[in-house]
Protein backbone atom coordinates (compact mmCIF):
# COMPACT_ATOMS: atom_id res chain seq x y z
CA UNK A 1 0.00 0.00 0.00
CA UNK A 2 1.30 3.46 -0.82
CA UNK A 3 1.94 5.94 1.94
CA UNK A 4 -0.20 9.08 2.12
CA UNK A 5 1.65 12.23 1.13
CA UNK A 6 0.92 15.57 2.84
CA UNK A 7 1.28 18.61 0.60
CA UNK A 8 1.74 21.64 2.81
CA UNK A 9 0.85 25.26 2.05
CA UNK A 10 -0.97 24.50 -1.19
CA UNK A 11 -3.03 27.30 -2.73
CA UNK A 12 -6.79 26.98 -2.84
CA UNK A 13 -8.15 27.73 -6.31
CA UNK A 14 -11.74 28.59 -5.52
CA UNK A 15 -12.18 32.26 -4.68
CA UNK A 16 -10.17 35.47 -4.98
CA UNK A 17 -8.64 34.95 -1.50
CA UNK A 18 -6.24 32.31 -2.92
CA UNK A 19 -5.57 31.01 0.62
CA UNK A 20 -2.01 29.67 0.59
CA UNK A 21 -1.98 27.64 3.80
CA UNK A 22 -3.93 24.57 2.69
CA UNK A 23 -2.66 21.12 3.66
CA UNK A 24 -3.73 18.34 1.34
CA UNK A 25 -3.40 14.62 2.02
CA UNK A 26 -2.88 12.62 -1.17
CA UNK A 27 -2.99 8.84 -1.30
CA UNK A 28 -3.05 6.54 -4.33
CA UNK A 29 -3.20 9.52 -6.63
CA UNK A 30 -6.32 10.99 -5.04
CA UNK A 31 -6.96 13.83 -2.63
CA UNK A 32 -8.12 12.17 0.59
CA UNK A 33 -8.30 15.07 3.05
CA UNK A 34 -8.10 18.83 2.95
CA UNK A 35 -7.15 20.85 6.02
CA UNK A 36 -7.54 24.58 6.67
CA UNK A 37 -9.73 25.19 3.60
CA UNK A 38 -13.29 26.52 3.94
CA UNK A 39 -16.33 24.61 2.74
CA UNK A 40 -16.03 26.14 -0.74
CA UNK A 41 -12.35 25.29 -1.15
CA UNK A 42 -12.64 21.79 0.35
CA UNK A 43 -15.48 20.97 -2.00
CA UNK A 44 -13.39 21.99 -5.01
CA UNK A 45 -10.12 20.32 -3.97
CA UNK A 46 -11.76 17.06 -2.87
CA UNK A 47 -13.42 16.87 -6.28
CA UNK A 48 -16.59 15.27 -7.59
CA UNK A 49 -18.12 13.91 -10.81
CA UNK A 50 -16.21 14.76 -13.99
CA UNK A 51 -16.75 14.73 -17.72
CA UNK A 52 -14.69 11.66 -18.64
CA UNK A 53 -14.21 11.97 -22.40
CA UNK A 54 -14.65 14.49 -25.21
CA UNK A 55 -18.03 14.62 -26.92
CA UNK A 56 -19.36 16.06 -30.17
CA UNK A 57 -22.98 16.48 -31.10
CA UNK A 58 -24.21 14.16 -33.85
CA UNK A 59 -27.86 13.96 -34.88
CA UNK A 60 -28.82 16.07 -31.89
CA UNK A 61 -26.99 13.94 -29.31
CA UNK A 62 -23.62 14.34 -27.64
CA UNK A 63 -21.56 11.24 -28.47
CA UNK A 64 -18.08 10.20 -27.37
CA UNK A 65 -15.23 11.41 -29.59
CA UNK A 66 -11.44 11.51 -29.58
CA UNK A 67 -9.63 14.66 -28.44
CA UNK A 68 -8.39 15.23 -32.02
CA UNK A 69 -11.93 14.93 -33.37
CA UNK A 70 -13.09 17.47 -30.77
CA UNK A 71 -10.23 19.86 -31.63
CA UNK A 72 -10.99 19.57 -35.36
CA UNK A 73 -14.71 20.19 -34.88
CA UNK A 74 -13.95 23.18 -32.60
CA UNK A 75 -11.56 24.65 -35.17
CA UNK A 76 -14.15 24.16 -37.89
CA UNK A 77 -16.79 25.99 -35.83
CA UNK A 78 -14.44 28.89 -35.07
CA UNK A 79 -13.22 29.20 -38.68
CA UNK A 80 -16.74 29.15 -40.11
CA UNK A 81 -17.96 31.85 -37.71
CA UNK A 82 -17.87 35.50 -38.67
CA UNK A 83 -17.66 36.66 -35.06
CA UNK A 84 -17.01 34.02 -32.41
CA UNK A 85 -17.04 34.75 -28.67
CA UNK A 86 -14.40 33.20 -26.40
CA UNK A 87 -15.83 33.54 -22.89
CA UNK A 88 -14.95 32.52 -19.33
CA UNK A 89 -11.31 32.26 -18.16
CA UNK A 90 -11.89 33.05 -14.47
CA UNK A 91 -11.21 29.54 -13.19
CA UNK A 92 -8.09 28.71 -15.12
CA UNK A 93 -4.49 29.88 -15.20
CA UNK A 94 -2.99 32.96 -16.83
CA UNK A 95 -0.98 30.59 -19.05
CA UNK A 96 -4.25 29.22 -20.46
CA UNK A 97 -5.57 32.79 -20.84
CA UNK A 98 -2.50 33.67 -22.96
CA UNK A 99 -3.28 30.80 -25.32
CA UNK A 100 -6.91 31.90 -25.45
CA UNK A 101 -5.90 35.42 -26.48
CA UNK A 102 -3.69 33.92 -29.19
CA UNK A 103 -6.63 31.82 -30.45
CA UNK A 104 -8.90 34.90 -30.39
CA UNK A 105 -6.37 36.79 -32.51
CA UNK A 106 -5.98 33.88 -34.93
CA UNK A 107 -9.69 33.36 -35.60
CA UNK A 108 -10.78 36.99 -35.12
CA UNK A 109 -12.93 36.67 -31.99
CA UNK A 110 -14.24 38.70 -29.09
CA UNK A 111 -12.70 37.55 -25.82
CA UNK A 112 -14.50 38.28 -22.56
CA UNK A 113 -14.26 37.06 -18.99
CA UNK A 114 -16.74 36.39 -16.20
CA UNK A 115 -15.85 39.83 -14.82
CA UNK A 116 -18.39 41.07 -17.32
CA UNK A 117 -21.23 39.67 -15.12
CA UNK A 118 -19.41 40.29 -11.86
CA UNK A 119 -16.93 43.09 -11.11
CA UNK A 120 -17.02 44.48 -14.68
CA UNK A 121 -18.49 47.76 -13.40
CA UNK A 122 -15.64 47.90 -10.85
CA UNK A 123 -13.11 47.54 -13.67
CA UNK A 124 -14.77 50.45 -15.50
CA UNK A 125 -15.00 52.59 -12.35
CA UNK A 126 -11.35 51.91 -11.53
CA UNK A 127 -10.34 52.89 -15.08
CA UNK A 128 -12.06 56.24 -14.52
CA UNK A 129 -10.72 57.02 -11.04
CA UNK A 130 -7.80 54.71 -10.22
CA UNK A 131 -7.66 52.37 -7.26
CA UNK A 132 -6.20 53.55 -3.93
CA UNK A 133 -5.52 49.92 -3.01
CA UNK A 134 -3.25 47.84 -0.83
CA UNK A 135 -2.25 44.22 -0.44
CA UNK A 136 -4.33 42.06 1.85
CA UNK A 137 -1.19 41.73 3.98
CA UNK A 138 -1.21 45.47 4.60
CA UNK A 139 -4.86 45.30 5.65
CA UNK A 140 -4.12 42.40 8.00
CA UNK A 141 -1.15 44.13 9.58
CA UNK A 142 -2.48 47.67 9.80
CA UNK A 143 -6.25 48.12 9.38
CA UNK A 144 -8.19 49.19 12.47
CA UNK A 145 -11.40 50.10 10.62
CA UNK A 146 -12.90 47.84 7.96
CA UNK A 147 -16.05 48.44 5.91
CA UNK A 148 -17.75 45.67 3.93
CA UNK A 149 -20.08 47.34 1.44
CA UNK A 150 -22.45 45.14 -0.58
CA UNK A 151 -20.45 42.02 0.11
CA UNK A 152 -20.91 39.01 2.37
CA UNK A 153 -17.51 37.36 2.93
CA UNK A 154 -18.87 34.97 5.56
CA UNK A 155 -20.55 33.12 2.68
CA UNK A 156 -18.61 34.19 -0.43
CA UNK A 157 -15.02 34.41 0.93
CA UNK A 158 -15.27 32.46 4.18
CA UNK A 159 -11.61 32.76 5.29
CA UNK A 160 -11.19 36.41 4.34
CA UNK A 161 -11.97 37.67 7.84
CA UNK A 162 -9.61 35.23 9.58
CA UNK A 163 -6.68 35.56 7.18
CA UNK A 164 -6.83 39.15 5.97
CA UNK A 165 -9.47 41.33 7.60
CA UNK A 166 -11.82 41.47 10.63
CA UNK A 167 -10.37 38.67 12.75
CA UNK A 168 -6.80 38.54 11.46
CA UNK A 169 -3.95 39.23 13.85
CA UNK A 170 -1.10 41.25 12.34
CA UNK A 171 2.07 43.07 13.28
CA UNK A 172 0.33 46.31 14.23
CA UNK A 173 -3.04 44.71 14.96
CA UNK A 174 -2.20 42.31 17.80
CA UNK A 175 -5.70 42.42 19.27
CA UNK A 176 -7.29 41.10 16.08
CA UNK A 177 -11.08 41.52 16.06
CA UNK A 178 -11.08 43.24 19.47
CA UNK A 179 -8.90 46.05 18.16
CA UNK A 180 -10.96 46.75 15.06
CA UNK A 181 -14.17 48.48 14.16
CA UNK A 182 -16.17 46.55 11.56
CA UNK A 183 -18.95 48.18 9.55
CA UNK A 184 -21.29 46.43 7.11
CA UNK A 185 -23.41 48.34 4.60
CA UNK A 186 -25.99 46.20 2.81
CA UNK A 187 -29.64 45.96 1.83
CA UNK A 188 -30.12 42.90 4.05
CA UNK A 189 -28.74 41.71 7.35
CA UNK A 190 -26.26 39.13 6.13
CA UNK A 191 -24.21 36.76 8.29
CA UNK A 192 -21.33 39.23 7.85
CA UNK A 193 -23.58 42.03 9.16
CA UNK A 194 -24.39 40.01 12.30
CA UNK A 195 -20.71 40.02 13.24
CA UNK A 196 -20.25 43.76 12.66
CA UNK A 197 -20.00 46.60 15.19
CA UNK A 198 -22.25 48.72 13.01
CA UNK A 199 -24.74 47.63 10.37
CA UNK A 200 -26.23 50.17 8.00
CA UNK A 201 -29.15 49.04 5.92
CA UNK A 202 -29.56 50.93 2.64
CA UNK A 203 -32.53 50.80 0.29
CA UNK A 204 -31.95 48.62 -2.82
CA UNK A 205 -30.32 50.86 -5.43
CA UNK A 206 -29.63 53.56 -2.81
CA UNK A 207 -25.86 53.10 -2.61
CA UNK A 208 -24.91 56.03 -4.84
CA UNK A 209 -26.92 58.48 -2.74
CA UNK A 210 -25.54 57.10 0.52
CA UNK A 211 -21.94 57.30 -0.72
CA UNK A 212 -22.57 60.88 -1.88
CA UNK A 213 -24.01 61.77 1.52
CA UNK A 214 -20.93 60.32 3.23
CA UNK A 215 -18.70 62.39 0.94
CA UNK A 216 -20.60 65.52 1.97
CA UNK A 217 -20.24 64.65 5.66
CA UNK A 218 -16.51 63.94 5.25
CA UNK A 219 -16.16 67.35 3.58
CA UNK A 220 -18.04 69.07 6.42
CA UNK A 221 -21.16 69.84 4.37
CA UNK A 222 -23.55 67.64 6.31
CA UNK A 223 -25.84 70.60 7.09
CA UNK A 224 -27.07 70.43 3.48
CA UNK A 225 -28.28 66.83 3.83
CA UNK A 226 -31.91 65.78 4.40
CA UNK A 227 -32.74 63.73 7.51
CA UNK A 228 -32.69 60.47 5.55
CA UNK A 229 -30.70 59.38 2.50
CA UNK A 230 -31.19 56.06 0.67
CA UNK A 231 -33.09 54.67 3.65
CA UNK A 232 -30.38 55.64 6.17
CA UNK A 233 -30.84 58.24 8.90
CA UNK A 234 -28.51 61.24 8.69
CA UNK A 235 -27.45 60.65 12.31
CA UNK A 236 -26.24 57.13 11.41
CA UNK A 237 -24.34 58.46 8.40
CA UNK A 238 -22.73 61.19 10.49
CA UNK A 239 -21.60 58.61 13.05
CA UNK A 240 -20.16 56.47 10.23
CA UNK A 241 -18.37 59.43 8.62
CA UNK A 242 -16.74 60.27 11.97
CA UNK A 243 -15.71 56.64 12.40
CA UNK A 244 -14.11 56.54 8.95
CA UNK A 245 -12.27 59.85 9.43
CA UNK A 246 -10.93 58.66 12.78
CA UNK A 247 -9.43 55.47 11.33
CA UNK A 248 -5.69 54.99 11.71
CA UNK A 249 -5.77 52.73 8.65
CA UNK A 250 -9.13 52.02 7.03
CA UNK A 251 -10.09 49.50 4.37
CA UNK A 252 -13.28 49.42 2.32
CA UNK A 253 -14.10 46.10 0.66
CA UNK A 254 -16.93 46.16 -1.85
CA UNK A 255 -18.86 43.45 -3.64
CA UNK A 256 -21.55 42.74 -6.16
CA UNK A 257 -24.12 44.46 -3.97
CA UNK A 258 -23.05 47.68 -5.61
CA UNK A 259 -21.85 46.47 -9.05
CA UNK A 260 -25.10 44.59 -9.78
CA UNK A 261 -27.43 47.35 -8.54
CA UNK A 262 -28.70 50.62 -9.93
CA UNK A 263 -25.77 52.93 -10.62
CA UNK A 264 -23.36 50.05 -11.36
CA UNK A 265 -19.95 51.51 -12.32
CA UNK A 266 -20.94 54.96 -11.09
CA UNK A 267 -21.38 53.44 -7.60
CA UNK A 268 -17.76 52.28 -7.77
CA UNK A 269 -16.59 55.61 -9.17
CA UNK A 270 -18.28 57.35 -6.23
CA UNK A 271 -16.85 54.91 -3.65
CA UNK A 272 -13.36 55.49 -5.08
CA UNK A 273 -13.87 59.24 -4.67
CA UNK A 274 -15.04 58.75 -1.08
CA UNK A 275 -11.87 56.81 -0.29
CA UNK A 276 -9.67 59.37 -2.04
CA UNK A 277 -11.28 62.10 0.11
CA UNK A 278 -10.94 60.06 3.31
CA UNK A 279 -7.21 60.07 2.68
CA UNK A 280 -7.20 63.76 3.57
CA UNK A 281 -8.09 62.69 7.12
CA UNK A 282 -6.59 59.22 7.51
CA UNK A 283 -5.00 56.42 5.52
CA UNK A 284 -7.76 54.58 3.64
CA UNK A 285 -7.71 51.88 0.94
CA UNK A 286 -10.39 50.20 -1.17
CA UNK A 287 -10.48 46.74 -2.75
CA UNK A 288 -13.01 44.74 -4.76
CA UNK A 289 -13.94 41.31 -3.37
CA UNK A 290 -13.18 39.30 -6.51
CA UNK A 291 -15.13 36.05 -6.78
CA UNK A 292 -13.53 33.40 -8.99
CA UNK A 293 -9.94 32.69 -8.06
CA UNK A 294 -8.33 34.02 -11.22
CA UNK A 295 -10.83 36.52 -12.55
CA UNK A 296 -8.15 39.07 -11.68
CA UNK A 297 -5.61 37.10 -13.72
CA UNK A 298 -7.54 37.08 -17.00
CA UNK A 299 -7.96 40.85 -16.53
CA UNK A 300 -4.22 41.28 -16.04
CA UNK A 301 -3.31 38.97 -18.95
CA UNK A 302 -5.75 40.66 -21.32
CA UNK A 303 -4.56 44.10 -20.21
CA UNK A 304 -0.87 43.42 -20.84
CA UNK A 305 -1.65 41.66 -24.15
CA UNK A 306 -4.26 43.95 -25.67
CA UNK A 307 -4.38 47.05 -23.49
CA UNK A 308 -7.89 46.27 -22.18
CA UNK A 309 -8.96 44.16 -19.17
CA UNK A 310 -12.12 42.46 -20.50
CA UNK A 311 -14.64 42.49 -23.40
CA UNK A 312 -11.90 42.81 -26.03
CA UNK A 313 -13.01 42.64 -29.65
CA UNK A 314 -10.20 41.22 -31.81
CA UNK A 315 -12.29 40.81 -34.96
CA UNK A 316 -11.01 44.07 -36.47
CA UNK A 317 -7.31 43.27 -36.59
CA UNK A 318 -6.63 45.47 -33.59
CA UNK A 319 -8.07 45.42 -30.07
CA UNK A 320 -11.32 47.32 -29.54
CA UNK A 321 -13.02 47.71 -26.14
CA UNK A 322 -16.44 49.13 -25.47
CA UNK A 323 -18.38 47.53 -22.61
CA UNK A 324 -22.07 47.49 -23.44
CA UNK A 325 -21.16 46.73 -27.04
CA UNK A 326 -18.30 44.20 -26.87
CA UNK A 327 -19.35 42.47 -23.63
CA UNK A 328 -20.64 38.90 -23.74
CA UNK A 329 -24.23 39.51 -22.56
CA UNK A 330 -24.72 42.44 -24.96
CA UNK A 331 -23.29 40.50 -27.90
CA UNK A 332 -25.68 37.62 -27.21
CA UNK A 333 -28.63 39.93 -26.51
CA UNK A 334 -28.07 41.55 -29.94
CA UNK A 335 -27.35 38.11 -31.47
CA UNK A 336 -24.14 39.64 -32.72
CA UNK A 337 -21.97 36.51 -32.33
CA UNK A 338 -22.37 33.32 -34.32
CA UNK A 339 -20.31 30.82 -32.28
CA UNK A 340 -19.00 30.60 -28.73
CA UNK A 341 -16.21 28.86 -26.87
CA UNK A 342 -16.97 28.73 -23.15
CA UNK A 343 -14.02 27.82 -20.95
CA UNK A 344 -13.74 27.65 -17.14
CA UNK A 345 -17.17 29.23 -16.70
CA UNK A 346 -20.83 28.27 -16.97
CA UNK A 347 -22.52 30.92 -19.06
CA UNK A 348 -25.81 29.00 -19.32
CA UNK A 349 -26.27 29.21 -15.53
CA UNK A 350 -24.94 32.70 -14.95
CA UNK A 351 -26.34 34.77 -17.83
CA UNK A 352 -29.87 36.18 -18.04
CA UNK A 353 -32.28 33.72 -19.60
CA UNK A 354 -32.81 35.58 -22.88
CA UNK A 355 -29.08 35.69 -23.56
CA UNK A 356 -28.82 31.96 -22.78
CA UNK A 357 -31.51 31.36 -25.40
CA UNK A 358 -29.30 33.20 -27.90
CA UNK A 359 -26.34 31.04 -26.84
CA UNK A 360 -28.41 27.91 -27.43
CA UNK A 361 -29.03 28.97 -31.03
CA UNK A 362 -25.34 29.10 -32.02
CA UNK A 363 -22.61 26.43 -32.09
CA UNK A 364 -20.99 26.18 -28.64
CA UNK A 365 -17.67 24.61 -27.66
CA UNK A 366 -17.24 23.88 -23.94
CA UNK A 367 -13.92 23.28 -22.16
CA UNK A 368 -14.60 22.34 -18.54
CA UNK A 369 -13.87 19.59 -16.02
CA UNK A 370 -17.54 19.31 -15.04
CA UNK A 371 -20.92 18.81 -16.66
CA UNK A 372 -23.16 21.84 -16.15
CA UNK A 373 -26.02 23.55 -18.03
CA UNK A 374 -23.59 24.89 -20.66
CA UNK A 375 -22.84 21.22 -21.52
CA UNK A 376 -26.51 20.75 -22.39
CA UNK A 377 -26.28 23.50 -25.02
CA UNK A 378 -22.86 22.54 -26.41
CA UNK A 379 -21.90 20.99 -29.74
CA UNK A 380 -18.39 20.08 -28.62
CA UNK A 381 -17.47 19.23 -25.03
CA UNK A 382 -13.81 18.86 -24.07
CA UNK A 383 -12.95 17.75 -20.53
CA UNK A 384 -9.82 19.21 -18.97
CA UNK A 385 -7.57 18.74 -15.97
CA UNK A 386 -8.41 21.14 -13.11
CA UNK A 387 -6.09 24.14 -12.94
CA UNK A 388 -4.79 24.61 -9.40
CA UNK A 389 -5.47 20.97 -8.44
CA UNK A 390 -4.14 18.89 -11.34
CA UNK A 391 -2.20 21.56 -13.25
CA UNK A 392 0.15 24.25 -11.99
CA UNK A 393 -0.06 27.83 -13.20
CA UNK A 394 -0.27 31.50 -12.28
CA UNK A 395 -3.25 33.21 -10.65
CA UNK A 396 -3.89 36.71 -9.30
CA UNK A 397 -5.34 37.20 -5.83
CA UNK A 398 -8.10 39.81 -5.37
CA UNK A 399 -5.51 42.42 -4.37
CA UNK A 400 -3.48 41.91 -7.57
CA UNK A 401 -0.76 39.72 -6.05
CA UNK A 402 0.30 36.92 -8.43
CA UNK A 403 0.78 33.48 -6.92
CA UNK A 404 1.90 30.16 -8.34
CA UNK A 405 -0.75 27.43 -8.15
CA UNK A 406 0.63 23.98 -7.45
CA UNK A 407 -0.22 20.64 -8.95
CA UNK A 408 -1.56 18.39 -6.18
CA UNK A 409 -2.46 15.21 -8.09
CA UNK A 410 -1.98 13.83 -11.62
CA UNK A 411 -4.68 13.76 -14.26
CA UNK A 412 -4.98 11.76 -17.46
CA UNK A 413 -6.81 14.73 -19.04
CA UNK A 414 -5.05 17.56 -20.90
CA UNK A 415 -4.79 21.03 -19.36
CA UNK A 416 -6.80 24.00 -20.67
CA UNK A 417 -3.57 25.25 -22.20
CA UNK A 418 -2.95 21.97 -24.06
CA UNK A 419 -6.54 21.86 -25.31
CA UNK A 420 -6.33 25.43 -26.64
CA UNK A 421 -3.06 24.58 -28.39
CA UNK A 422 -4.75 21.50 -29.87
CA UNK A 423 -7.56 23.66 -31.28
CA UNK A 424 -5.06 26.27 -32.49
CA UNK A 425 -3.04 23.54 -34.27
CA UNK A 426 -6.19 22.35 -35.99
CA UNK A 427 -7.07 25.94 -36.98
CA UNK A 428 -3.65 26.26 -38.65
CA UNK A 429 -3.99 22.92 -40.46
CA UNK A 430 -7.53 23.56 -41.68
CA UNK A 431 -6.59 27.06 -42.82
CA UNK A 432 -3.63 25.62 -44.74
CA UNK A 433 -5.88 22.99 -46.35
CA UNK A 434 -8.36 25.69 -47.35
CA UNK A 435 -5.51 27.74 -48.81
CA UNK A 436 -4.24 24.69 -50.74
CA UNK A 437 -7.71 24.11 -52.13
CA UNK A 438 -8.00 27.78 -53.05
CA UNK A 439 -11.01 28.31 -50.76
CA UNK B 1 -47.03 40.71 -3.21
CA UNK B 2 -44.66 43.01 -5.09
CA UNK B 3 -41.04 42.67 -4.05
CA UNK B 4 -37.48 43.59 -4.96
CA UNK B 5 -35.42 40.54 -5.90
CA UNK B 6 -31.69 40.33 -5.27
CA UNK B 7 -29.52 37.34 -6.13
CA UNK B 8 -26.12 36.37 -4.81
CA UNK B 9 -23.78 33.76 -3.42
CA UNK B 10 -24.60 31.58 -0.43
CA UNK B 11 -22.23 29.14 1.26
CA UNK B 12 -24.28 26.14 0.10
CA UNK B 13 -24.54 27.51 -3.47
CA UNK B 14 -20.78 28.07 -3.60
CA UNK B 15 -19.98 24.61 -2.26
CA UNK B 16 -22.14 22.99 -4.98
CA UNK B 17 -21.57 25.41 -7.85
CA UNK B 18 -19.08 23.22 -9.71
CA UNK B 19 -21.34 20.18 -9.38
CA UNK B 20 -24.51 21.66 -10.81
CA UNK B 21 -26.10 18.48 -12.15
CA UNK B 22 -26.05 16.98 -8.64
CA UNK B 23 -29.37 17.15 -6.71
CA UNK B 24 -27.52 18.94 -3.88
CA UNK B 25 -27.10 21.98 -6.14
CA UNK B 26 -30.85 22.00 -6.74
CA UNK B 27 -31.48 21.87 -2.98
CA UNK B 28 -29.01 24.71 -2.36
CA UNK B 29 -30.09 27.03 -5.16
CA UNK B 30 -33.73 26.53 -6.22
CA UNK B 31 -34.83 28.63 -3.24
CA UNK B 32 -36.54 31.92 -2.54
CA UNK B 33 -35.70 33.57 0.79
CA UNK B 34 -38.46 35.81 2.16
CA UNK B 35 -38.73 37.90 5.29
CA UNK B 36 -40.51 36.13 8.15
CA UNK B 37 -43.42 38.56 7.88
CA UNK B 38 -43.84 38.05 4.11
CA UNK B 39 -43.53 34.29 4.60
CA UNK B 40 -46.45 34.42 7.02
CA UNK B 41 -48.57 36.89 5.08
CA UNK B 42 -48.38 34.66 1.99
CA UNK B 43 -49.65 31.80 4.20
CA UNK B 44 -46.57 29.67 3.54
CA UNK B 45 -45.25 26.77 5.55
CA UNK B 46 -41.90 25.00 5.35
CA UNK B 47 -41.44 23.14 2.05
CA UNK B 48 -44.10 25.09 0.13
CA UNK B 49 -43.42 26.93 -3.11
CA UNK B 50 -43.73 30.47 -4.38
CA UNK B 51 -44.07 31.71 -7.95
CA UNK B 52 -41.97 34.72 -8.93
CA UNK B 53 -43.01 36.59 -12.03
CA UNK B 54 -41.99 39.68 -13.99
CA UNK B 55 -41.72 40.87 -17.59
CA UNK B 56 -38.70 38.60 -18.18
CA UNK B 57 -40.24 35.31 -17.07
CA UNK B 58 -41.57 33.27 -14.20
CA UNK B 59 -40.08 30.65 -11.91
CA UNK B 60 -41.40 28.49 -9.08
CA UNK B 61 -39.08 28.07 -6.10
CA UNK B 62 -39.14 26.53 -2.64
CA UNK B 63 -39.86 29.24 -0.06
CA UNK B 64 -37.58 29.80 2.92
CA UNK B 65 -38.03 32.29 5.76
CA UNK B 66 -34.98 34.50 6.38
CA UNK B 67 -34.79 36.77 9.42
CA UNK B 68 -32.17 38.98 7.76
CA UNK B 69 -34.49 40.25 5.04
CA UNK B 70 -36.73 43.30 5.28
CA UNK B 71 -40.33 43.12 4.07
CA UNK B 72 -40.94 43.17 0.30
CA UNK B 73 -37.46 41.94 -0.50
CA UNK B 74 -36.65 38.40 -1.68
CA UNK B 75 -33.19 36.87 -1.96
CA UNK B 76 -32.39 34.10 -4.47
CA UNK B 77 -29.10 32.16 -4.53
CA UNK B 78 -27.38 33.08 -7.81
CA UNK B 79 -27.90 30.63 -10.66
CA UNK B 80 -30.16 29.61 -13.52
CA UNK B 81 -33.41 29.86 -11.55
CA UNK B 82 -32.79 33.47 -10.45
CA UNK B 83 -31.59 34.44 -13.93
CA UNK B 84 -35.00 33.67 -15.46
CA UNK B 85 -36.10 36.94 -13.83
CA UNK B 86 -33.11 39.00 -15.00
CA UNK B 87 -33.38 41.14 -18.13
CA UNK B 88 -30.77 41.44 -20.85
CA UNK B 89 -30.24 45.19 -20.51
CA UNK B 90 -26.77 46.07 -19.21
CA UNK B 91 -27.10 49.83 -19.07
CA UNK B 92 -24.19 50.16 -21.47
CA UNK B 93 -21.64 48.62 -19.10
CA UNK B 94 -21.90 44.92 -19.91
CA UNK B 95 -23.38 43.77 -16.60
CA UNK B 96 -27.07 42.89 -16.32
CA UNK B 97 -29.21 43.93 -13.33
CA UNK B 98 -28.87 40.84 -11.13
CA UNK B 99 -30.08 42.78 -8.11
CA UNK B 100 -32.92 45.21 -7.55
CA UNK B 101 -35.29 43.39 -9.90
CA UNK B 102 -39.01 43.99 -9.40
CA UNK B 103 -41.05 40.77 -9.12
CA UNK B 104 -44.53 39.66 -8.14
CA UNK B 105 -44.54 36.86 -5.56
CA UNK B 106 -47.45 34.50 -4.91
CA UNK B 107 -47.87 31.16 -3.16
CA UNK B 108 -48.15 28.34 -5.70
CA UNK B 109 -48.69 24.60 -6.11
CA UNK B 110 -46.51 24.60 -9.23
CA UNK B 111 -43.52 22.28 -8.94
CA UNK B 112 -39.94 23.59 -8.98
CA UNK B 113 -38.26 22.58 -12.24
CA UNK B 114 -34.99 20.69 -11.86
CA UNK B 115 -31.89 21.80 -13.70
CA UNK B 116 -32.38 19.62 -16.79
CA UNK B 117 -36.04 20.65 -17.07
CA UNK B 118 -34.96 24.31 -17.00
CA UNK B 119 -32.96 23.81 -20.21
CA UNK B 120 -35.25 21.27 -21.89
CA UNK B 121 -35.87 21.95 -25.58
CA UNK B 122 -33.55 24.93 -25.55
CA UNK B 123 -31.55 25.32 -28.76
CA UNK B 124 -30.22 21.93 -29.81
Amino acid sequence: MSEAKIIKDAICSFCGCLCDDINVEVDEGRVQRVRHACRLGSSKILGHGRIEHPMVRKDGRLVEASFQEAYDRSAQILLRANKPLLYGWASTSCEAAKKGILLAEEVGAVIDSTATVCHGPSVIGIEEKGLPGATLGQVKNRADTIVFWGCNPVEAHPRHSLRYSSNSVGRFTPQGREGRKIVVVDVRETRTARNADKFIRVNPGGDYEVISALRMLVKGKGDLLPQEVGGVLKADLAELADMLKAARFGALFFGLGITHSRGRYKNIDNALSLVAELNQHSKFVILPMRGHYNVGGIGQTLAWSSGYPMSVDLTRGKPYFNPGETSACDLLARRDVDAALIIAADAASNFPRSTVEALADIPVIQIDPYENPTTLLSDVVIPCAIAGVEVEGTAYRMDGLSLRLRKLVDSCLPSDEEILMGILGSVHRQRQMMANQGV
Amino acid sequence: MLATMISGRTLAQGAECEDKMNPDFFKAVALCHLSEKDFQSLGLSEGENVLLRNEHGQVALRAKADSGLPENMVFLPMGPWANILVGKDTGGCGTPHFKGVQVEVTATDMPVLDIRELFLNMGV
